[in-house]
């Protein structure tokens, strides 16, 4: 779960770490409003989970009231990347000398949290990392411990930060990973930490990204989830109500499967045998009928599909539940949307064929051919489709 | 001969009393596995499945000589059944639970470092050894005994390897099941040392997927210790980056550490052979033995 910039923002400002003075707005005269009540100027940014929105046209600034009502007029409703802006944040525009990096993460190969802190703030720091990884000092920390005082000092000092305001950052730092910790974070950033002319450290933006499997522990966060709108394309808002693991793509042949890697090793094939991919959906172990059914739906709500294999093998999902599901699925309709290609295999996979109504789908035995044969169905509706 | 499990394996499973727990415990005690005892905090006494059940995995080492566990605990409490069973002790822990918080697992990895338990998963099928024990929820129909040793982060994308295997006869030492996490106790190095060290191990296939660095840090492994001829797979070479696949694990970053593409290089690297279907896996095999 990542939460918005607004809603970090607010999760490290009740954590005392410094934030410009902020309003969120809904509305061209609601973002005014909060313009006038901050004073000018002030960065009108959209609160949309998209990287790189100030490039996009995503945040602007304004000096007074007819540039804040323009520049609110522009980012309310428009279309960043596929999102559509449905709030902004108004924000005291901060006059900086200098902008750092602070942030926690999981180093997956270490097994343990790593603090980071780089004075090429601002920017990309995935691109700091490959072109000047030692701009980055990093910190691993002992989660049997926690940060320990000095490890925030020491990642701030070995980064080079201005002894002037290395007090204030090391501060930071330490409250940063305490939330990361708190609150099962995932990532925590703040990119950039602006530093002023006095000296004084402001959080200029706030990232917060949270593990999903730990989401039952914290109803703050699931509030927040709530409030801050779903943000995907229909597809995904479909597959996240049907609670699949799904990710669209760009082609024409729709996958469905059981278990993320075998799902993906469908997915490389129908590449290998020359198609191109709709989507990845994996029902999950243990599907029943209906949740089969649901899957089929999904994928034929994607305009893009022009065929549709499933590649089951059973482990603990069961083969006869598999092809009740797909049976199901197609007898409601006079004429199948998209051809149809079965395998199935594992645990209770005779059961399976049998109860299959091979009229409505096509069978076939090993993986290999089933996704040869859904290339070769889609291929033949992408050609018709074009001669039509 | 085989790894980390076999006949003379004494399991007690966590969490025997809920639906998944009771279920898969018969199907393993139908498998074969002996399975000594279950352990669930106030159930002591009970019995399920025709076994003994203690209040805690402690009991159940001691009154069972159980050196094996396998942990259906649901996710808010898995981390916590995992440090009961290092404590124990026993030799090796399974644990099959999906959606263990990540930050549970990064203080668990810290505990599991220091104890000489093998721990394997969380999120994984489990472990089997062919015609002696299974720990977890594959399917042992499939399986057949032999001398290629399995190791896999998907459960699903293991039974059609074997599946390919196993229709060849090709039969398979032990498959491990490590689990797609981020964190995860066994790894792939960890597996192809018990592999290599395993004298009735003639081969190793190894199935990877996109996101962190394992199967590089795999291929450098296998490049400098491991003397047994291994072949790999890789999913995921049409992921996009940022996006998760199913696994939790399964991500290429944003910056583009983790593709399928780094993965097969390295292990081709090393002198691995990667097929590009599983049915390419099962042919390189058969050249190999």
């Amino acid at each position: 779960m990542r939460l918005h910039e607004y809603q970090a923002k607010q999760v490290f400002a009740d954590a005392e770490i410094p934030t410009p003075a902020s309003g969120l707005a809904a509305t061209v005269d609601e973002a005014v409003a909060a313009a006038e009540e901050i004073g000018y100027p002030v960065a009108i940014k959209a609160q949309v989970h998209v990287g790189g929105r100030g490039k996009a046209g995503g945040i602007l600034l304004a000096d007074d009231e007819s540039e804040a009502r323009e520049a609110a007029t522009d980012i309310l409703g428009m279309d960043l990347k596929g999102f559509t802006v449905e709030r902004v944040l108004v924000e005291e525009a901060v006059d900086f000398e200098n902008e750092l990096y602070v942030g926690v993460t999981m180093d997956r190969g270490e097994g343990k949290p790593v603090a980071m802190v780089s004075t090429k703030g601002g920017v990309n720091i995935e691109e700091v990392a490959e072109e000047d990884p030692d701009a980055i000092a990093r910190e691993h920390i002992d989660p049997a411990f926690g940060m320990h005082p000095y490890q925030a000092r020491k990642a701030v000092y070995d980064a080079g930060v201005d002894s002037a305001v290395a007090r204030d950052v090391s501060s930071v730092l330490t409250t940063l990973y305490q939330l990361w910790d708190e609150k099962d974070g995932s990532d925590a950033e703040i990119n950039p930490l602006m530093i002023t002319g006095d000296d004084e450290v402001v959080a200029a933006d706030a990232v917060l990204n949270v593990d999903d499997d730990a989401l039952f522990r914290h109803p703050d966060l699931q509030e927040m989830e709530e409030e801050g709108g779903f943000g995907g394309d229909e597809l995904e808002r479909k597959a996240d109500e049907y609670d699949f693991d799904y990710v669209r793509l760009s082609g024409n042949v729709g996958i469905i499967g059981n278990g993320a890697g075998l799902v993906m090793t469908t997915l490389d094939l129908v590449d290998h045998y020359g198609g191109s991919p709709a989507n990845f959906l994996d029902v999950g172990g243990g599907a029943k009928a209906q949740r089969i059914a649901n899957a089929l739906d999904m994928v034929f709500s994607d305009e893009n599909v022009d065929s549709v294999v499933f590649n089951i093998f059973g482990g603990i999902t069961r083969g006869d539940e598999v092809a009740k599901g797909i049976n199901q699925a197609l007898e409601q309709f006079d004429e199948i949307p998209k051809p149809v290609v079965v395998r199935l295999a594992g645990t209770n996979a005779a059961e399976g064929m049998e109860i299959l109504n091979e009229d409505l789908v096509t069978v076939e035995q090993t993986l290999e051919s089933a996704v040869q044969r859904a290339v070769e169905y889609a291929d033949d509706v992408a050609g018709e489709e074009v001669d039509a | 001969m085989s790894v980390l499990v076999d006949e003379d394996t004494r399991v007690v499973v966590q969490g025997i009393t809920g639906g998944e727990g009771n279920f898969h415990t018969e199907q393993m005690i139908e498998y074969g596995t002996n399975v000594v005892a279950g352990a669930v905090p106030g159930k002591g006494g009970q019995e399920v499945a025709g076994v003994p059940v203690y209040d805690t995995v402690e009991q159940a080492a001691v009154e069972e000589d159980a050196d094996a566990s396998v942990v259906f605990v649901p996710p808010a409490f898995a981390a916590d059944a995992i440090f009961e069973a290092l404590d124990a002790p026993v030799d090796v822990v399974v644990a099959i639970t999906e959606g263990v918080p990540v930050q549970d697992m990064a203080r668990v990895k810290r505990a599991e470092q220091e104890s000489d338990t093998y721990l394997v998963g969380p999120n994984c099928p489990g472990v089997i050894t062919p015609g002696e024990a299974k720990l977890g929820i594959l399917p042992g129909n499939i399986f057949s005994s032999g001398n290629v040793g399995l190791v896999s982060r998907s459960g699903t994308l293991t039974y059609q390897v074997v599946d390919n295997l196993t229709e060849r006869g090709i039969g398979q030492s032990t498959a491990i099941g490590i689990g797609g996490d981020p964190i995860i106790g066994t790894d792939f190095v960890d597996a192809l040392q018990v592999f290599d060290e395993d004298p009735d191990t003639d081969a190793i296939v190894m199935c990877g997927e996109i996101g962190g660095e394992d199967e590089e840090e795999a291929a450098a492994y296998i490049d400098e210790h491991v003397d047994t001829p291994v072949v790999g797979f890789i999913a995921g070479r049409t992921a996009p980056p940022g996006k998760r696949m199913g696994h939790a694990g399964a991500i290429v970053s944003g910056s583009g550490t983790g593709t399928a593409e780094s993965k097969i290089d390295a292990l081709r690297d090393a002198g691995v052979p990667v097929g590009d279907t599983p049915e390419e896996v099962a042919d390189e095999v058969e050249d190999l033995l």
